[in-house]
Order: C-alpha cells, then structure tokens, then sequence
C-alpha cells in the first residue's frame, strides 16, 4: 500500500511542475532577449548570439564542443597526480580515462571505474560535474532544434548552438540545481572536501570512512540523467541517498526534464494536445516497465533469493523493494543510470524489465532531450508505417516526410542496436570475457547484453558483476558510447535541417491526426514492435531464459 | 568550411573553460560554502557522532562490530557486506558497493545459506525466523539500518549478554526505529550504531 503511495506522490509532484515547468523551458528556448550576463559571456566566447547556424553548422558546434570536452576531460584525468584533493588516487590509467571522458560527455555515465577509489575532488567537479551540466544541455538543445525544425517554414537556420548550449545551463540546469543541492544536504547528503574521516568503531575497532562533495553532483546526476556517482555504490550509498525523502526527491528530479519537455514541445509545435499524446506514450511505456520490475522483484527469483525469503541481495533495507523498482524503471527509463539498488542482483525477468526499458530506446521518457528527439523520430517511423499502409506519402506535423526524413530517422533509430547487438556478439567471442563474468549461463550473458545496452543508449548503468576494466571492454564500450550518441544526434539534426526547409503542408482530410488515442496506440505500437523485432532473440537467451529456469 | 570548423572548435574551448569555472568551481563550491552554516556542517561532513569529543562512527554508515567473546556478543548486528570477508564479517568502509550476484548464483546461495546458519546458532532460533535482510548484502554495502525484525531477533541475546532486561532492549530498538517518511516513503529502519552506543552507554561492562 505504502509502495503505491509513493508512486503516488511522485506522479502528483510532476504533474504540479509539468505545465509551469514546460512553459518556463519553451520561454527559454524561444525568447529574442539575452540576460546581462548572458551577453557578458557571449563577448568572452567572441560570438554574436543572434547569429542562427544551419544544420550543418549547428553540427560542427555539438561535434566541436563535444571533442572538445573529450579531450579535456582526458587530460584532467591523466594530470590527477599533480592536481590538488587528489588524496594520492594518482593519475588515472590511458584506457579507462577515455572511457570515462567519452561516457560523461556523451551523458552516459558509465563507469568502470570505483568513485571513491579513482578519483580525487578536481576531477569529480572541475571534469565531471562540468559535463553533467553541458551533456544535459546538449541534449535538450537537439531536441529544440528538432522542434524548430518542425515550426519553421522555407527556413535554413535552426538557431545558434552556443546560445542554446548557454542558455541551458545558466537559465536551467544551474538555478534548479544550487537549490535541491543544499535541499539534499540539509536532508544528510554530504558536502565535503575532505578525503575522509576516521571514526573508532563501538567494538573499539578503527575505520577510515570516505567522503565527497556529492550535494551539487547527486542533483544534477539525477536532473540531467545522467547517472555518474562520486561514489561506487552511486545512489545506494547512504551519503548520496540517505533516505527515503532523498529517495523521492532524486527519483522526481531525473523524470522532471525528460516529462516536462513533451509539455514544450506541445507550446512550441502550437499542439498542447500533441503534447499530451507524446506524455501518454512515455508513461504508458514507464508504467509498463515499473510493473513488470516491480511484480518480478516481489514475486520471482532464484535459488537463493527464494532461501533468504526475499530479493534484498542489492538492495537497502530503507528503500525496501517498491522504492528499488520505481527507481530502476526511473534510471534505465530515462537512460539516466544511476541506481539505488544493484540491478545485477534483481531476479531474471526484474532485471529483464530494466534492460528493456533501455532496449525501448530510452523513450520512456527518455534522456533529457534525447527521450523527446528519440521519441519524435519514432513517430516518424510509426507515419512512415502507417502511410504505407493506405499507400500515401506521410505526413507529420504540417511536413512530408520524404525520402531524406525517413532515411534520417531510420538511421537513428538503427544505430543504437547496430552499436549493442554487434558489441555484445563480438564480446562474447573475445577471449576473456567469460572470465570477467561474476555470473555465469543466462545471466552471464545478460551482463554482456546489459553492458552494451547500456553504453548504446547513454544510459550508464550496469549490471556490475561484469569486470569492465581490460582495455577491450574500455574501448569498445567507448565506441559504443560514442556512436549511440552522435549517430543520432547527426541524424536528428539533418532531420531538422531538411524539415526547416520544406514549406508547411496544410492539413486535408488524409491527414492522419495526432492528437488522439489512434495515434498515441499507433505510435506506443511502433515503439515496442521495433523493440520487439530486434532484440527478442537477445532477450530470449538472456532475462527470458534466466527467468524460465 | 575548415575555417569554420576551427572557429567552432575555439569557440568550444572558451566556452567549456567558462563553464568549466561556473559549473565546476563556483556551483560545488558554493554549495559547500552554503553547506558550512550551522545545522547544515555536521550533515555535509557526514553525520558524524561523537562520544565523549571523539568520532564514533557515522549516523549514516553502516559498520559491522565485532564481539570479543563470541559466546557473549552483545552488539546489534548490521547487515552482510560484499566488501567483507567473511559472509558475516565487517565491511570495509573506504569502498562502497553490492556483491553484484545474480538471484539464482550458486556463490550466492552457498553465501545465504552460511549466514541463516551463522546468524540461527547465534541468536538460538530456527533458521527459518532469519529474515531476508539479514542474509543479503546490501546494495552500498555500508547499510546502516535493518529491518525492525531483524532488530527483534537480536533482542534477547543482546539482552542475556550485557545483562539488562529484554523490555528494556526492545525499549531501546523502538526509539532507534523510524517508520515510513510521511507513512509512505521508503521502509520502517532501525539505525544500528546508534542503538549500539545506546547499549554500550548503558551497559558499559556487558558491551565490552
């Protein structure tokens, strides 16, 4: 009863922010008027804001800065050993600092390394709370751009990037973040600068217990979705999440872009209604996932959850089992990857319901930005299939989508399970894998599965128990990351390029509309159907199997 | 087009160095500097309690103590970690994580079916009244609460062991329980240390 309560009261909290929230985000999206600072910053980045870039230009700015920060974030890394509150962790391996440069600029957050153990406090705020910030506004910017893409006419620009990017960050993700960050330290999550502190135990014992500034990156870790913690344990840590206050504020924080964009992109397409249909898709499929987590948690398991008489492997005693599903279907739903408990320790099908919520393409809701993008291009798909049927050429939104509009979107819907079924299958062949394995049969190769899905998608958790240290699993899973990331962004940005430049087609009665449940069944359909087609026979040897056994 | 590519490419460097001081050092910092007021230190330093002007442990962190006598242990026990060695040894604070087996892992059945066996002899019940959370390992392995069942399962040792009335034990574990936030949020805990300093402070002689 307590556990629906809570899903209870977290639904009431988005639904009280998503109108105002919403319409804050278009407003800052699509204002003429810069700040005072904003216009200071803008002479130091030597630009004019009100200069627009076309697709292409727009491109080269997400791919620029993109590098950019990969290469920096590299760099710092590398140079920890002479950086200050290093706390002696020294500079941090060749292999696993790309992996970790690439995975927090592309939002995904994986991480193979152990917070508390690799890094020290420059790198955790000056490297990678920085891109927890500029990732997240990268993503919001595409999917705006896509947006404009759709309202505007004849047109070749699609805004300014470095404006977009700004704006983002200044007039979002850092207000909203100074605020719950001190939130979460007044409620016991820590703040602190020190390495650690070393306590004498009842028993008289000594231990040294390890310490972060973990208020200002738990929030916008949650906020962004991205998903990284200061520490190993990540949102199960009693210093990240100490309670279930914490548990609701940070559960609440990573669904509230990804939900309120759909309100945006209603404002900006000048179709409340539209925005509303994407909403219901996006939480149709969410509340598919927490059920199926969530049923498969209380009620299925294996040899030895069934001996302890509950699945608490991996789990904290003041989340409980509820709090621990409405999260993991949160975290892998919004492809923000962050965990309160250990997903490699949920029951087959409970860890099946996690995969699949990324399997689905992080639409439900999705990323921040990359849920509502990723979303809008199935949509294309789902007209594209439907036009198809009664032998017309599609239309979505006032454009046609032609030749180059459904070449885009299908190149962004393939890329992410080109990048996880190739990647594990090449996986499972090289020599080592197995042993890096903590499981073995089924959920072995679900681990496998897991670990692709998850950089595929920018998500960023994992099942753990896969030891991802060896120079194949960094560089593999980095390309993965990299090219789950910008091979859709490419694509949605080409999209938008070619929709911008299209003139408005009127609507007739062909038109198939899409304020309606027809369009919202059409297109929940599309999303688990292209779900489904791809990905059963990987399922079916792994979570499926597992849970048959 | 070159020209235009390293034009953005500068403009990326500005940009991510001006980001780099608003979002790396100013916000973190700021939150820190914020953090420094009274009533919110002692949290962002992480719920520090001290005894007698000495650190005992962490409100927040779980650490499993050790009797010295076995036979006579008189300590609420925490959960199992993966950092430990043992299947019911003491974590190892400095790391943080779950064993990360899977529901059906032989290892991990082996591991259960050890400590239902370990934690019966030494509360003197059937295995069969251990609860789940008692034969798991956490999820941080540094959980510093268990479930109020398990806290009732220790009761009457604790109680034989530093000598004091078993109501006055089950006294002590309802004031170190909290209920749901809210009646909803999250599940009823028992904080571990705290109870435990409570036993000690009370028992000094007993809890040695």
């Amino acid at each position: 009863m307590a556990g629906f309560a809570q899903v209870g009261v977290l639904v009431l909290a988005l639904a009280l922010i998503y109108r105002p929230f919403g319409g804050y985000l278009a407003k800052v999206y699509s204002s003429p008027k810069h700040t005072r600072l904003e216009r200071g910053l803008y002479r130091l980045f030597r630009l004019d804001p009100d200069a627009e870039q076309r697709w292409t230009g727009y491109a080269v700015g997400v791919l620029g800065f993109s590098a950019v920060s990969i290469v920096f974030l590299y760099a710092l890394q590398r140079l920890q050993a002479v950086l200050p509150l290093d706390f002696d962790r020294g500079a941090v391996p060749p292999a696993m600092a790309f992996n970790t440069a690439v995975s927090f600029v592309t939002n995904t957050n994986w991480q193979s390394y152990s917070g508390e153990q690799a890094l020290g406090h420059t790198v955790q705020l000056a490297g990678l709370t920085v891109q927890n910030f500029a990732s997240a506004a990268v993503g919001i910017a595409v999917a705006i751009v896509l947006l404009r893409g759709f309202t505007r006419a004849s047109a070749d620009r699609l805004g300014n990037f470095w404006v977009d990017l700004t704006r983002g960050v200044l007039r979002v993700l850092l207000p909203i973040s100074a605020v719950f960050a001190v939130l979460l330290v007044s409620l016991g999550v820590v703040q602190s600068l020190a390495a650690g502190v070393d306590v004498t135990n009842v028993d008289g014992s000594t231990s040294s217990i390890a310490l972060a500034p973990a208020a200002s990156q738990e929030v916008i870790k949650e906020l962004g979705t991205n998903g990284g913690g200061i520490f190993n344990a990540n949102s199960a840590h009693p210093f990240e999440n100490p309670n279930g206050w914490t548990n609701l504020i940070e559960t609440f924080l990573l669904l509230a872009i990804p939900v309120s964009l759909t309100r945006t992109a209603g404002l900006l397409l000048g179709s409340k209604k539209h925005g509303y249909v994407l909403l219901s898709v996006m939480a149709t499929l969410w509340a598919g996932l927490l059920a199926i987590t969530w049923w498969a948690e209380t009620h299925t398991g294996g040899a030895a959850s069934a001996l302890a008489g509950a699945n608490m492997e991996g789990k904290e005693v003041r989340f409980g089992i509820p709090a621990s599903a409405l999260w993991a279907a949160s975290t892998t739903g919004t492809s923000t990857g962050a965990v309160n408990a250990m997903h490699d320790s949920f029951s087959g099908l409970g860890g099946g319901g996690a995969l699949l919520g990324m399997l689905l393409g992080e639409v439900a809701p999705g990323g921040v930005g990359s849920g509502l993008y990723g979303l809008l291009i199935l949509a294309i798909i789902a007209m594209f299939l439907a036009g198809l049927m009664v032998g017309r050429t599609p239309e979505y939104l006032g454009k046609k989508l032609g030749k180059r509009e459904v070449t885009c979107a299908t190149f962004a819907v393939l890329a992410m399970p080109t990048v996880v079924l190739l990647g594990t299958g090449i996986a499972m062949l090289v020599p080592g894998t197995r042993d890096a394995l903590t499981n073995n049969g089924p959920h072995g190769l679900a681990e496998v599965l897991y670990a692709y899905t998850s950089a595929g998608n920018n998500n960023g958790s994992a099942f753990a128990g896969l030891t991802v240290t060896s120079d194949w699993f960094q560089a593999s899973l980095g390309m993965a990351m990299l090219l789950g990331r910008f091979i859709p962004i490419i694509a949605v940005l080409c999209l938008a390029g070619s929709l911008a430049a299209q003139r408005r087609v009127p609507e007739t009665a062909g038109t198939l509309p899409v304020t309606g449940p027809l369009f919202a069944s059409l297109l929940t359909g599309t999303v688990v159907l292209v779900a489904a087609l791809t990905f059963l026979p990987a399922l079916s040897l792994g979570p499926i199997a597992e849970a048959l056994a | 087009m070159l020209r235009g590519v390293l034009a953005q490419c500068a403009t990326a460097v500005r940009v991510l160095l001006v980001l780099t001081v608003l979002t790396g050092l100013v916000y973190p910092l700021g939150v820190w500097a914020v953090a420094r007021l009274p009533g919110l230190q002692d949290k962002a330093e992480g719920s520090v309690i001290e005894r007698d002007g000495r650190p005992v442990g962490s409100a927040l962190i779980g650490i499993d103590p050790v009797a010295k006598d076995p036979k006579r242990d008189p300590w609420f026990h925490t959960r199992p970690s993966a950092s430990a060695d043992g299947p019911l040894g003491p974590a190892d604070p400095r790391v943080s994580g779950g064993s990360n087996a899977g529901t059906s892992n032989p290892e991990l059945l082996t591991d259960v079916r050890a400590r239902r066996a370990a934690i019966a002899e030494r509360e003197s019940v059937p295995a069969a009244r251990v609860p789940a959370d008692a034969v798991t390992a956490s999820a941080s392995g540094l959980d510093p609460h268990i479930s109020p069942a398990y806290a009732a399962l220790q009761v009457p040792r604790v109680a034989r062991a530093t000598g004091l009335p078993a109501a006055q034990v089950g006294q002590l574990v309802a004031e170190h329980t909290s209920g749901r936030a809210l009646g909803m949020l999250g599940e009823p805990v028992v904080h571990v240390l705290e109870l435990n300093l409570d036993v000690r402070r009370l028992a000094p002689a007993g809890a040695s």
